[in-house]
């Protein structure tokens, strides 16, 4: 019995990223009956390239959401990152990009002393440091930058040059850091504890863990992988301005939620998370191509991750 | 009056219930008996509407029924208390009471009869002990005027004086003609207590017994099933006194109830703690498990002086505590490995790679030497009691110590795995650890125990060894007495 007891519950954990797949494929198959060829390798190039910044700025969203937290300032840091890299350009591309990984992770580090050592909520924690980011990046935009920033052509190359006429290059960044998380995730010492903090921080306490350490690595992680994040996103779109991804904050949390991350902690999967941003952005295609106001696309995002939560707490009964 | 048949249970593929009959008969005290896992729970809660059977019938003074809520049970006079108290901790108790319905003039009446008139319905629950909370559970429960009550482990979180007036309210049920289902690992309870006894083992009813005539060797045969010789073999004598080195020495310990509490304890003995509800035991396994800093006094480690400021000192330091509720200590949610192997990450020049064979290797052995029954992969919240409690011990048998702090490791462990872990306890003491031991259950100190220590009001009152505490002389002790052979021994206390 204890095989078949095993098996069984690896089949539906299985099939729920089986699900996910299929409803991704679901969703390309509506773009190919709605309009016959719109489905070829270019199309796919381009979900690949839009779904990068979304997926790299929802991994740093899973490493929190894993600790039983949320991140509401990845997009404000992403933002942040790729405005100073920007207009630190003239200075040196190498120089200009380092400010910027560095303003992610100073940021991720405020947020980590906060929600580790301070107790801070880490909704009001980063929320508030959210709010710091941008209100700082206003006063530097206005103080410090005379011209228009711009973005230089490694990280333009970064975010939309493509390989062999299809594969995108930041394709490749995306793959390296998906691959390192889902297996540190798995298998390092940090990974572990990411989890055990998520279910029952008490616990690790008593097992002789410093939780505090832990959370201000984890928010320093996520601070970084915004910033990548953002540099990738600027790279996409070739500019830099002051609201650059702002739209991407709430699509970063429902990629978590959608690819089947407790939202309580403890339990989840960076290979969901990719899933998750690759459907939001293939249904955002959808949305795009049918023509749909921006406001009925915000009622069909919140109705879809309103459902697929549901469903796992059915399903998988995640508590 | 109460007749159940053939109850059946799964949750997904875990069967928690085959086939479960039970009858209980008007103005009767019945015991539900059966080791963790066994389906105790998962019965109670069908019958109360908590659960719906997936098989098998129930029927109430004559008629088929079938609750699909608490609150159907209820109206059909089936109430339970469970082990933990189940008041909102942040509304007033008057509050608690209006949000269920319950009687107050009824509920007064009961409160009075537990021997708690006066109690003031303002207070918060969350500023009250446990055993308060637990009788005002039964109050509440006994205010719907019940005709069958059951009690679920009720007395497990009871100090002795006020287990008594639990078992006269229950009595006073019965002599009205009502019935009491009464679940309790405490074989001495049911004895006392109880008309008839049912027992479960895996899910399945394997006998009725009348405790009172001797049956209590029969209850644990049939609880226990075909192993019941080997591990009674095993449930030996106390282990023998220490003659290793100082392990811990505790000089002049203060913290909160905790009052100037000094002791030694060594490498290669069992030390017991015997203590009643809220001496400073709490206090003193905290202290030194780095759980809590104390106000003042020593802990000697070794040879230096220790503070411990964060229990990741304690354990550097080779203390580690098993406590008492094991879901503290455990990750629900985690597979069995990662909560027996989170010490080998907890320090963070571990944070790396893991090295994943060893890790499955040393684990094994861990699961192993520990008996426990489960798939190693399996989450650990859907393990029963008494196999959670060999998880949390099993991780510092991976994670290395060298003194192991058991704060009531037993509580609501069925006798088969209390045999086992104390087994293992002495195991590891006579291997050169040191263990102190603190039970809630008396009886158990000479199961395990070299020597005790008897803690009374925040200080330590008595010190004998395992051979003479029996469960009078520390009954005795605990109540701050003085022995019965030496009248004077106290006097300097």
């Amino acid at each position: 019995m204890s095989t078949r007891a095993v098996s069984v519950v690896r089949l539906v954990q299985q099939r729920s990223f089986l699900v996910l797949i299929a409803l991704l494929v679901a969703l390309a198959g509506l773009i190919e009956i709605i309009r016959p060829g719109a489905v070829n390798a270019h199309w796919v190039s381009n979900i690949l390239e839009f779904a990068a910044p979304l997926g790299i700025l929802a991994a740093g969203q899973t490493l929190v959401v894993i600790t039983g937290g949320i991140d509401l300032s990845v997009a404000n840091v992403a933002t942040a990152a790729a405005y100073i890299m920007a207009s630190q350009a003239p200075f040196g591309v190498t120089r200009s990009i380092v400010a910027g990984l560095l303003v992610g992770v100073a940021v991720g580090f405020v947020n980590g002393i906060g929600v580790g050592v301070f107790r801070v909520q880490p909704l009001i924690m980063t929320l508030a440091m959210g709010l710091v980011v941008t209100g700082s990046l206003n006063v530097y935009s206005q103080a410090a930058v005379r011209s228009v920033p711009g973005v230089p052509a490694v990280i333009h190359t970064l975010g939309s040059g493509t390989v062999l006429g299809y594969v995108p290059v930041s394709l490749f960044l995306w793959a390296l850091l998906g691959a390192a998380l889902i297996i540190g995730l798995r298998s390092t010492g940090f990974g572990r504890l990411l989890y055990a903090v998520g279910d029952n921080i008490e616990a690790t306490r008593l097992a002789g863990v410093r939780g505090w350490q832990v959370l201000l690595a984890n928010y320093a992680a996520c601070g970084f992988l915004s910033a990548v994040a953002g540099l990738v996103l600027s790279g996409t779109v070739n500019a830099a301005d002051l609201s650059l991804a702002t739209v991407l904050l709430l699509p970063s949390v429902a990629a978590v939620v959608i690819g089947g991350t407790s939202i309580f902690g403890g339990s989840g999967s960076y290979s969901g998370t990719i899933v998750g941003a690759l459907i939001l952005t293939v249904l955002n295609s959808v949305l795009t191509l049918l023509d749909v106001p921006d406001a009925v696309k915000q009622v069909l995002y919140g109705a879809i991750i309103v459902v697929l939560a549901a469903a796992y707490t059915r399903v998988l009964g995640h508590e | 009056m109460l007749e159940a048949s053939g109850l059946a249970k799964n949750f997904g593929p875990v069967v928690a219930l085959r086939s479960a009959d039970l009858r209980v008969r008007g103005g009767e005290i019945h015991a539900l008996m059966g080791a963790n896992g066994a389906g105790k729970s998962t019965l109670v809660k069908i019958l109360t509407g908590a659960l719906t059977a997936d098989g098998g019938a129930i029927s109430l003074g004559g008629r088929p029924r079938s609750f699909r809520s608490t609150s159907e049970a209820r109206k059909a006079g089936l109430i339970c208390v469970y082990q933990d108290p189940s008041l909102l901790p942040d509304l007033t108790v008057l509050q608690n009471l209006k949000l269920m319905a319950t009687p107050i003039s009824r509920f007064r009446h009961y409160l009075a009869e537990l021997g708690l008139d006066g109690f003031d319905l303002q207070t918060m629950p969350r500023e009250l002990p446990r055993p308060t909370l637990s009788l005002l559970d039964l109050a509440r429960a006994l205010a719907i005027e019940p005709q069958l009550l059951l009690l679920d482990e009720i007395t497990a979180s009871l100090p002795a004086d006020l287990t008594v007036r639990v078992f006269n309210v229950a009595r006073q049920l019965r002599a009205e003609g009502r019935s009491v289902i009464f679940i309790s690992h405490r074989l001495a309870e049911v004895a006392a207590l109880c008309d008839r006894a049912t027992v479960l083992r895996d899910g399945r009813t394997v006998g009725v017994v009348e405790p009172a005539q001797g049956g209590e060797e029969r209850i644990v045969k049939l609880m226990l099933g075909p192993v019941a010789d080997e591990v009674a073999a095993e449930a030996a004598s106390p282990s023998a006194p220490a003659t290793g080195g100082v392990a811990v020495e505790v000089r002049n310990l203060k913290a909160g109830t905790l009052n100037g509490v000094s002791f030694t304890l060594r490498f290669g003995e069992v030390l017991g703690v015997a203590a009643l509800e809220g001496q400073g035991q709490e206090e003193l396994f905290d202290c030194l498990a780095g759980v809590r800093r104390p106000e003042s006094g020593q802990i000697v480690v070794g040879d230096k002086g220790s503070s411990f400021r964060h229990p990741a000192d304690a354990i550097r330091a080779g203390l580690v505590l098993i406590p008492a509720d094991r879901l503290q200590a455990l990750l629900r949610q985690r597979p069995v490995r990662e909560n027996i192997a989170l010490p080998l990450v907890s320090r963070i020049s571990r944070w790396g790679p893991i090295n994943l064979r060893r890790e499955k290797r040393s684990v094994e052995k861990a699961v192993k030497r520990l008996q426990i029954d489960t798939r190693v992969q399996s989450e650990v919240r859907r393990l029963s009691g008494g196999n959670q409690q060999k998880v949390g011990i099993a991780r510092w048998l991976v994670g290395g110590f060298k003194t192991l702090l058991c704060f009531d490791p037993t509580r609501g462990i069925d006798i088969g795995t209390k045999r086992q872990i104390y087994g293992l306890i002495k195991e590891l003491a006579a291997n050169g650890s040191a263990v102190l031991l603190f039970t809630s259950e008396l009886p158990e100190i000479q199961l395990a125990c070299s020597r005790v220590i008897v803690l009374f009001g925040g200080a330590l009152v008595d010190e004998m060894p395992a051979a003479e505490a029996d469960e009078k002389a520390l009954l005795r002790a605990a109540h701050g007495l003085p022995s019965e052979a030496d009248p004077d021994a106290q006097e300097g206390a």
